[in-house]
């Protein structure tokens, strides 16, 4: 049901409905499943309405000799056609600003589909059939389209990082056993349900509100401002929700917020795109694909002394996120072990083929996904049960215990996660029972894995690690809560309106979540780095706790009793020896006089980067798992199925245990088809063929594992202050889709008597698959590369 | 022939009557355009998400039943004569969810939302389909099938899962109890016109009979035919490309018959894949399992067998095995008929036997006989609700000297067009079927098939794959085999006795 005004009635004794800790559904969950949930696409459509389409570059990389769009000008219901002539202010609109990434492609285009122009019409359809009338006449240049050819010619985006500890040259000359490969991780498309869509509304000077769907409102305000050449406070830009980010909102939405402003700016009506799912897949950013080179030393017993390793990645040709992407993949390169000598580098290379981004993880889990492989190499190298070699080399919690950033682990309970989850899954019985499946099996192959995670959580940008919020009491004791996260399906509107109903002992009903918006909480943070709840969840505390410092004072004063007298409860509110409702005690401040909005604000303490010497605290803490996966592999097809998984998450004290595990499940199954089937395939003429779901797979219903068995990590609070000592769980869940991987090169592995590392490249298709077995057996045959 | 130039159909409880309709405006469109209904979302516009997922309701034998669709890619045009629930259905009147929304609640089976309506609605059409009486549970094959044409980014569905098996002991809902006027008023809108509609020279035709589509299709040879418009819908929302005819072949009821003519089955070229699935599935467990993977339920409720093979796809679903089974294919043109084998239809890449005016009217399917082996196979990235990189159908009759006196081995997404391999076939006459046989039956398989690498698979893989399912199927043969099937293995291991999905999810 729709919650409704609040009614004040104090029970005798009882616990307010949506406490933090609890369960509560999220707060739009009866409107998601009635379709009454509002998504930018369904906003009442002001009249005039302009639909908008963008016309499409088809080159990978050339130079624009003349563009003709007389006809696209000329076609039915066009009314206004924009290029990068049409700009006021800055054609650009990249993360950063770095002029890299413009609106429009003016003279070069970069990649095969850059957009070009934009034409408005008074319909979708002709807005659509109009953009394909565009002459455009090319000079061909030579197309860098991937890793390899632009290791040769060696362009970066942005400038490269290293992280030193030890002497890693020395250490390996030094060590017992040295091995060295190379390991290929592809890309991934985020695949948010909704696509990217935004609409601007112009007002009167040179005021437009924009409603988009991102993860950024404030960035989107800068750019849109920064393009139109008007001051950011002309511009207000509104979120109510998002059907799905996943980090493919945090800039991307940059592009189609900007055109639609540029429209509306130009026309005086408002206007809306929304691509195409087709053209959303080709135009923006994606995972970054990385090849990773490393090289390892270690001794018999599979201790790991020491580890060199270069993050080569497909950043596209801008920069946008790629410099802190690449640099978290090293921040991840070590996942939960200690090298005790490294040297971490990464080359972000630039290539004509679309601007990679943001995606849940943010290079983390290719970095973990490169340890991992390091890890697994070792195993077959000494023979080893991988899962010992992962013990073996934990991080330690009183010594063996500094990360190649120089960061101290802390908080470190990886070890007996581990432990427990090995008991819990039953680990080494299955592994047994596996082998001996295999052993009877001809065509079918079973394999077995667990692997670990721990993710750092903060923004390694420090100045984003802060947040805002804005609290309304009004004076029927109904509550409004502003804060500057978006919500994009995590639940955060829900977990921080827990803690506000918390802070003043009230039924969350009485809670109205509003749209965020840049005119109530200015200048925020990306919601991204799985950073909502910790920043915003926060701020809003401190919002009502200014609230409840004043309501307290105020309530002291007016009914003469000590401050301390003074409790709010969920039978309401104790004021000396009688309890009244809150909406009584609200009247009586307004009445007297007492401002009932706050503000609140919250800044991540104790963490500070250098990056120039690779040292520092990127990191306020670390969010661990662990994850068991157990498939089944068809050894004639490379065909395969997840039989089964077992997952032990830390989330702290979880703000809301039923989310929490809803991302868990879910971040699982997105890095599980990252790892699997979810392939990017590019022609050679650098077009993406695989831009809709119909040939781009996510995984489906029946991809889930059969067994799926997932908990949290209980009577573990964060050690370090954060809300309710609860844990960030956007991301790391994501990387517990490692274990896959590893079942699968298990599985595979069986063919060669698990004598051969499979060096499984990622994603795992039936197809790679099927290679890695023909290659093991091939090897196998003539005893090449056997421990 | 008396046309009717109005399109009718009930929009829950309402009656619409449209006329002018642009022939190819969606479903979605106008739902989210000219309805302002805004709860079916858009996700892909080609039929692969299930955001836009409807159900409609057809009166079929006096009876209504009710399918899930993908509004995206169906004409408004074709729901003449139906019922259209959508999202907005589902509340009760005193504004209480429906059971299939409380259970979403419930589970927390919604993250994002954007996708969720989709998969209220495909829960809502299995609640009908299969929770019919008290004590029923549907089985968890059956909710992923019901639940594979719907993609979730964000919870990994074992929540989605968890709600569907809370759809038990099902009580009477409002929908139900319309249901008798339901009846009544499609029944009323039932005739035997065609239906016609258009706007700006362009048209919409929709006969009632078998004769009518044929004179039809003869006096407007250029017209697009229309069935299930699972591929057709994609030509309008991803190509834009402009129909200026389109004669649909939805409301004529005599091509959607199933006949047993004893020792084969003939298929009306407007049976459904769902409908397909029950009358093929019987004749061996591989046509069922191949059928069960076309698309998704929404896909095969709408696409049919008949435009799956006029449209010529080098894939294609249903020719590889049908072929293999040595399928035969009428086709009409007015009162003409001719019947030739259906591999011989295929003449070339996007290139079929079919004369301007002709038409698709059924397909002959012959039974297995006594030493027929059969076995299909369908290879692709994901199991469900995708395109094969390769599909494999293998028909090899031993005689009673236990020597091969036949072999059929169609393969699709080998070739232009699907296509048997009669090196491999030759290298089985006149021998025992064992692996030696399978093996040179593979490596006879290069002189048959030169692949292309595509974004589905390369060259080689498809190569190794096509004789690798070569000795798949002969391991099959062989009593006793082992577990040879992922598929298989993992039903068997489930039904052995396992949790529930997500043990521990429902919050309930």
């Amino acid at each position: 049901m729709p919650d409704k005004t609040p009614i004040d009635i104090p029970a005798a004794s009882r616990r307010i409905d949506g406490a933090v800790h609890d369960s509560r559904r999220h707060e739009s969950a009866h409107k998601h499943v009635s379709g009454e949930a509002l998504y930018v696409d369904d906003i009442a459509e002001p009249a005039g309405l302009l639909h908008v389409q963008l016309g499409l570059a088809s080159r990978a990389h050339a130079r624009i000799r003349s563009m003709d769009l007389e006809a696209v000008r000329r076609a039915p219901g066009v009314v206004a056609v924009v290029t990068a002539a049409d700009i006021p202010g800055d054609n650009d609109i990249g993360a950063g600003l770095r002029h890299d990434e413009p609106l429009f492609a003016e003279d070069v285009v970069q990649y095969h589909g850059h957009p070009l122009f934009a034409v408005a019409a008074e319909t979708r359809d002709q807005a659509r059939r109009a953009a394909q009338l565009a002459k455009v006449d090319y000079e061909d240049l030579p197309a860098v389209l991937d890793i390899a050819a632009a290791r040769v010619t060696g362009t970066l985006v942005t400038a490269p990082m290293t992280l030193r500890l030890g002497d890693a040259e020395a250490a390996l000359k030094a060590a017992p056993r040295t091995l060295s490969g190379r390991i290929k991780i592809g890309g991934q498309e985020h695949f948010y349900l909704e696509s990217q869509i935004a609409m601007a509304i112009p007002g009167e000077d040179e005021d437009v509100l924009v409603h988009v769907s991102t993860q950024h409102p404030s960035e989107v305000q800068h750019i849109v401002a920064h393009v139109l050449d008007i001051p950011d406070g002309a511009v207000t830009v509104e979120v109510r929700r998002m059907g799905g980010g996943f980090g493919g909102k945090e800039t991307q939405a940059n592009l189609f917020a900007a055109c639609v402003a540029l429209v509306a700016k130009k026309t005086g009506r408002a206007a809306k795109l929304r691509p195409d799912r087709d053209d959303d897949i080709r135009i923006t950013g994606k995972r970054h694909d990385f090849e990773v080179d490393y090289q390892v030393g270690f001794d018999d017993q599979g201790r790991i002394l020491a580890a060199d390793m270069l993050f080569a990645a497909r950043c596209g040709f801008a920069a946008d996120l790629s410099g802190p992407v690449t640099d978290r993949a090293l921040f991840h390169a070590d996942n939960c072990y200690f090298y005790g000598n490294a040297r971490m580098a990464s080359l972000p290379l630039k290539t004509n083929t679309v601007s990679n981004t943001a995606f849940r993880g943010f290079g983390g889990p290719q970095g973990m996904v490169a340890a991992e492989r390091v890890v697994e190499e070792v195993a077959f190298a000494t023979g080893l049960d991988p899962l010992d070699v992962r013990k073996v080399n934990f991080y330690g919690t009183t010594d063996r215990n500094v990360t190649p950033y120089h960061q101290t682990v802390e908080d470190n309970i990886i070890g007996p996660l581990v432990d427990e989850l090995e008991e819990w899954s039953d680990y080494r019985a299955r592994r047994q029972a596996i082998r001996a499946f295999n052993a009877a099996n001809p065509y079918l192959k079973k394999g077995l894995a667990l692997t670990p995670v721990k993710f750092g959580i903060s923004f390694t940008f420090t100045p984003y690690n802060q947040g805002g919020a804005l609290i309304h009491i009004y004076t029927d004791g109904s509550i409004h809560l502003n804060h500057g996260g978006t919500e994009m399906g995590q639940g955060l509107n829900t977990k921080v309106a827990q803690v506000v109903a918390d802070e003043f002992q009230v039924d969350i009903g009485r809670i109205r979540i509003t749209a965020t918006t840049t005119g109530k909480v200015p200048n925020t943070s990306a919601t991204a780095a799985s950073s909502g709840s910790d920043i915003n969840g926060k701020a809003a505390q401190n919002a009502a706790r200014t609230l409840k410092a004043r309501l307290v004072e105020f309530a002291a004063g007016h009914w003469n009793v000590p401050e301390d007298a003074v409790a709010f409860t969920a039978e309401g509110v104790r004021v000396g020896e009688q309890v009244l409702t809150f909406k009584e005690v609200v009247k009586a401040a307004y009445m007297g006089r007492i401002s009932l909005s706050a503000t609140g604000y919250y800044k991540t303490p104790k963490i500070h980067w250098d990056r120039a010497k690779g040292q520092g605290r990127p990191f306020l803490y670390y969010a661990y798992g662990a994850a068991v996966a157990e498939v089944t592999v068809d050894t004639l097809t490379g065909e395969y199925v997840v039989d089964q998984v077992d997952i032990l998450h830390d989330c702290g004290d979880s703000l809301n245990p039923a989310l929490d595990k809803g991302q868990v499940e879910g971040g699982f199954i997105q890095g599980m088809g990252w790892l699997t089937t979810e392939e990017l395939w590019w022609d050679a003429q650098g077009r993406l063929r695989t831009h809709a779901p119909s040939t781009y797979k996510i995984p489906a219903c029946g991809d889930r594992p059969r067994r799926f068995n997932v908990r949290l990590v209980q009577n573990s609070p964060n050690v370090e202050d954060t809300i309710h000592r609860s844990k960030a769980v956007g991301e790391p869940p994501l990387m517990l889709g490692i274990s896959v991987l590893h079942a699968l090169s298990d599985a595979v592995a069986s063919v060669a008597d698990h004598r051969i590392c499979p060096r499984l490249d990622a994603p795992a298709t039936p197809e790679r698959v099927l290679t890695t077995i023909e290659r093991l057996r091939a090897q196998a045959a003539t005893g090449e590369g056997m421990a | 022939m008396q046309h009717r130039r109005t399109i009718r159909f009930l929009l829950g409880n309402e009656l619409r009557e449209l006329t002018d309709l642009d022939p190819t405006l969606t479903v979605l469109d106008w739902l989210r355009g000219a309805e302002r209904r805004l709860g079916t979302k858009e996700g892909c516009a080609e039929g692969d998400c299930g955001a836009c997922t409807v159900v409609v309701g057809r009166l079929v034998d006096g009876v209504v039943r009710y399918e899930a669709i993908n509004a995206c890619i169906r004409f408004l045009a074709t729901l003449d004569g139906c019922q259209l629930l959508t999202v907005e259905h589902l509340k009760r009147p005193d504004g209480t969810l429906h059971p299939v929304q409380q259970a979403m609640v419930d589970c927390h089976g919604s993250q994002c939302g954007f996708c969720t309506p989709g998969f209220v609605m495909s829960l809502y059409a299995l609640y009908r389909a299969e929770v019919a009486s008290p004590g029923g549970v549907p089985d968890e094959q059956r909710i992923d099938d019901a639940l594979a044409g719907n993609l979730c980014r964000c919870t990994g569905y074992a929540p989605i899962v968890a709600a569907a098996q809370q759809l038990r002991d099902r009580t009477t809902d409002h929908i139900d109890e319309a249901l008798p006027t339901v009846t009544r008023a499609l029944a009323a809108l039932a005739d035997d016109a065609v239906v016609e509609t258009g706007r700006d020279g362009r048209r919409f035709l929709a006969p009632a009979t078998v004769d009518q589509l044929a004179d039809l299709v003869l006096a407007n040879p250029e017209a697009t035919i229309v069935s299930g418009a699972t591929d057709v819908g994609l030509w309008v929302t991803k190509h834009q490309k402009v129909l200026p005819t389109v004669i649909y072949t939805g409301r004529v009821a005599g091509l959607a018959r199933i006949t047993n003519r004893g020792d084969a089955l003939e298929l009306g070229a407007g049976v459904t894949f769902t409908a397909a699935k029950a009358a093929l599935g019987g004749l061996h467990p591989d046509l069922d399992e191949l059928l069960r993977r076309v698309g998704a339920e929404q896909v095969r409720n709408a696409g049919t067998i008949g435009g799956n093979i006029a449209n010529g796809s080098p894939i294609g679903d249903t020719p590889p095995a049908l072929i293999a089974l040595g399928a035969s294919l009428t086709l009409r043109r007015g009162t003409q008929r001719r019947t030739l084998p259906l591999q011989d239809y295929f003449l070339a890449y996007g290139k079929q036997d079919r004369q301007s005016g002709e038409f698709v009217e059924s397909v002959t399917v012959p039974k297995l006989g006594q030493g027929d082996l059969f076995a299909a196979y369908k290879i692709s990235k994901r199991f469900d609700q995708d395109i094969s990189a390769l599909c494999a159908c293998f028909l090899v009759t031993l005689g009673d000297d236990g020597l091969i006196t036949r072999a059929r081995l169609a393969y699709g997404g080998m070739a232009g067009t699907p296509k048997r391999a009669a090196a491999a076939e030759a290298a089985l006459l006149g021998r025992p079927w064992d692996a030696t046989a399978a093996r040179d039956a593979k490596a006879a398989l290069a002189q048959d098939f030169t692949p292309l690498s595509d974004w589905r698979a390369s060259a080689a893989y498809r190569l190794a794959v096509a004789g690798n399912l070569l000795l798949k199927f002969q391991a099959e043969s062989a009593p006793g085999a082992p577990a040879t099937r992922v598929l298989v293995q993992r039903a068997q291991a489930f039904k052995a006795g396992c949790d529930i999905a997500s043990r521990g999810v429902c919050n309930a």
